[in-house]
């Protein structure tokens, strides 16, 4: 199997995640939990003039949610609210349907396999809901992927 | 090992012919079905059942006087008389049809728990149950303003009877506790905690969900108040379970449901209540499944719970030993009183991940918390990858598991 699923760079975000740590002045904060695996995450996102500064996480789970929380966060940086609600429904719509990949997720197009699982759905969007409670939501609330 | 497994006189290259969905390949390779904790696969003989139900027998029971409908009846009630030799119980109308092992528990916490339970009261449970023996106890006891308290277990996934002793008092009313842990395969002394429950003047409740399709279950010598199993779990089908009660405490419980066959009169001043144990059957029961379930009653018996058992005895030996030697790997549950399950863990690689690479060989596990989260939390991990064996498993597909978790650590090293 080697494969469609775990793709080199997933593996290589699952054992070296990138950006994952807390960040003391982060503006917008979140939380995931997966009840079904218990994967959970914290999201810390700093926003200046409404483009994502900086974004953090810590957490724990499975090689796809840590790769995808990983590549995630280094997909927004940059990126103005608006982009990176657009990316997650461009990533979303990657997992869940037979759309043609395009090329504007980037990197993130490595997680188009898990079309194939739909038991892992949620692992691969387990940051992504929360960075969406994260930039439309002020307060810390914790969000499911169940 | 091969020998051994023979010399116990169990065939299990015949006893796989019995079974048609284990001859299918998975992602091109063999199925090893290692999920049968989950639920268990079915045998022709009850496929067949439900099938000659639908085709010929299919009618509404205790209904109608047609020739149909007496058929389907007495299939169905057969099925009854069936369970009560499958459990020891004393009468048939003991054994209470429900859809599985959960209804059965929340019936008594309902319907017994309700009339008995007072504020101040207490509820005994283990830390090794599942889900459903954990919440219908809860609801109870919140409802109530009574308490639940819980047996702890060490490290090898053991109850620790001297807490339970201590835990034991003149407030307990109910010790609910499962026969063989879902999520560890310990198997619990269930005959001295149940003694031990009726001298504290307390009732006991077996959840024998993974104890049936493993065990000799006799409900008379554990002097078991209540039994609850399910069904799917002993090669029967889905959306059916048995419930055994006493009689004397089933005739003091109020209904747990209303409606159509658990009746004697309506009117609309009074309804007068059926019998036992037809009190506690309001509806249309699933009775495709409670036939099916007969069937499956007659194939568990026909290969016989104690070669089952042994047989099973051997791969779990078997298992246990080459999963040990799989470096990283660690066993959570190292019961000596063991069922066929081996749940486990093995550094820096997720459970979800492993099921996932296994998957693609062909080889279905369980990865997650089982439904028994308190569990997880004991042993201190979020999940676990468990394979459970039932008799249609072979030492060649613990052999595909090992060589699959190679494959799993090559991937993620």
């Amino acid at each position: 199997m080697n494969d469609d699923l775990y793709q080199d760079i997933i593996i290589d975000h699952s054992k070296r995640p990138r950006n994952c740590h807390a960040m003391a002045d982060a503006n917008r904060k979140a939380e995931g939990y997966n009840p079904l695996c218990g994967d959970e995450l914290k999201l810390y996102v700093k926003i200046e003039n409404d483009i994502v500064k900086d974004v953090s996480w810590v957490g724990s789970g499975c090689a796809i949610s840590t790769a995808s929380a990983s590549l995630m966060t280094e997909s927004l940086k940059g990126k103005s609210r608006e982009e990176a609600l657009k990316l997650l429904e461009k990533f979303h719509e990657l997992l869940t349907t037979d759309t043609p990949v395009t090329q504007e997720l980037g990197k993130l197009v490595v997680f188009c396999g898990v079309r194939d699982y739909p038991a892992r759905v949620k692992c691969a969007t387990l940051a992504w809901h929360t960075l969406k409670s994260a930039l439309t939501n002020s307060g810390e609330p914790v969000v499911s992927t169940e | 090992m091969i020998a051994s497994v023979i010399s116990a006189g169990f065939d299990v290259d015949k006893v796989r012919e019995d079974f048609p969905v284990l001859k299918q390949r998975i992602h091109g390779k063999p199925l090893v079905y290692l999920d049968s904790a989950a639920t268990a696969q079915k045998p022709l003989a009850v496929i067949d059942a439900i099938r000659k139900f639908y085709e010929v027998d299919c009618a509404n029971i205790h209904r109608g006087v047609h020739e149909l409908s007496q058929r389907s009846t007495a299939a169905y009630e057969e099925t009854r008389t069936k369970a009560k030799r499958f459990l020891n119980a004393r009468a048939k109308n003991e054994v209470i049809f429900v859809r599985g092992t959960t209804e059965g528990i929340n019936l008594v916490a309902s319907s017994w728990g309700r009339k008995n339970v007072r504020e101040g009261d207490e509820i005994v449970i283990s830390a090794l149950e599942h889900h459903s023996n954990i919440v219908p106890w809860q609801l109870l006891c919140e409802e109530k303003g009574a308490k639940l308290r819980v047996i702890p277990m060490d490290d090898r996934g053991e109850l620790l009877l001297e807490e339970y002793e201590k835990l034991l008092g003149p407030r307990t009313r109910m010790v609910a506790v499962g026969h063989i842990s879902n999520a560890l395969g310990t198997v619990n002394p269930v005959r001295q905690i149940v003694e031990m429950a009726h001298r504290a003047g307390a009732l006991a409740l077996i959840d024998g969900a993974q104890a049936a399709p493993h065990l000799k279950i006799d409900v008379q010598a554990l002097d078991a108040d209540f039994y609850a199993f399910s069904g799917h779990k002993v090669f029967g089908p889905t959306g059916i379970g048995i419930l055994y009660g006493k009689a004397r405490l089933l005739n003091a419980m109020p209904p747990y449901q209303g409606g159509g066959d658990m009746i004697k009169t309506v009117t609309f001043e009074k309804t007068v209540y059926a019998d036992l144990p037809y009190k506690f059957e309001a509806g249309t029961p699933s009775i495709a499944g409670g036939i099916g379930l007969g069937a499956a009653f007659d194939y568990v018996t026909r290969i016989g719970l104690d070669k089952i058992a042994a047989y099973e005895h051997e791969l779990l030996v078997y298992g246990t030993e080459a999963l040990s030697r799989i470096p990283g790997l660690r066993l959570i549950g190292t019961a000596r009183e063991k069922a066929a399950v081996l749940s486990f863990v093995i550094d820096g690689i997720h459970p979800h991940d492993i099921g996932t690479v296994l998957d693609r060989q062909g080889i279905a596990v369980r990865t997650g918390h089982h439904c028994a989260q308190p569990v997880m939390d004991r042993f201190g991990v979020p999940a676990t990858t468990r394979a459970s064996l039932a008799f249609y498993n072979t030492v060649a597909e613990i052999d595909a598991l090992t060589a699959g978790l190679g494959k799993v650590k090559e991937i993620f090293s």
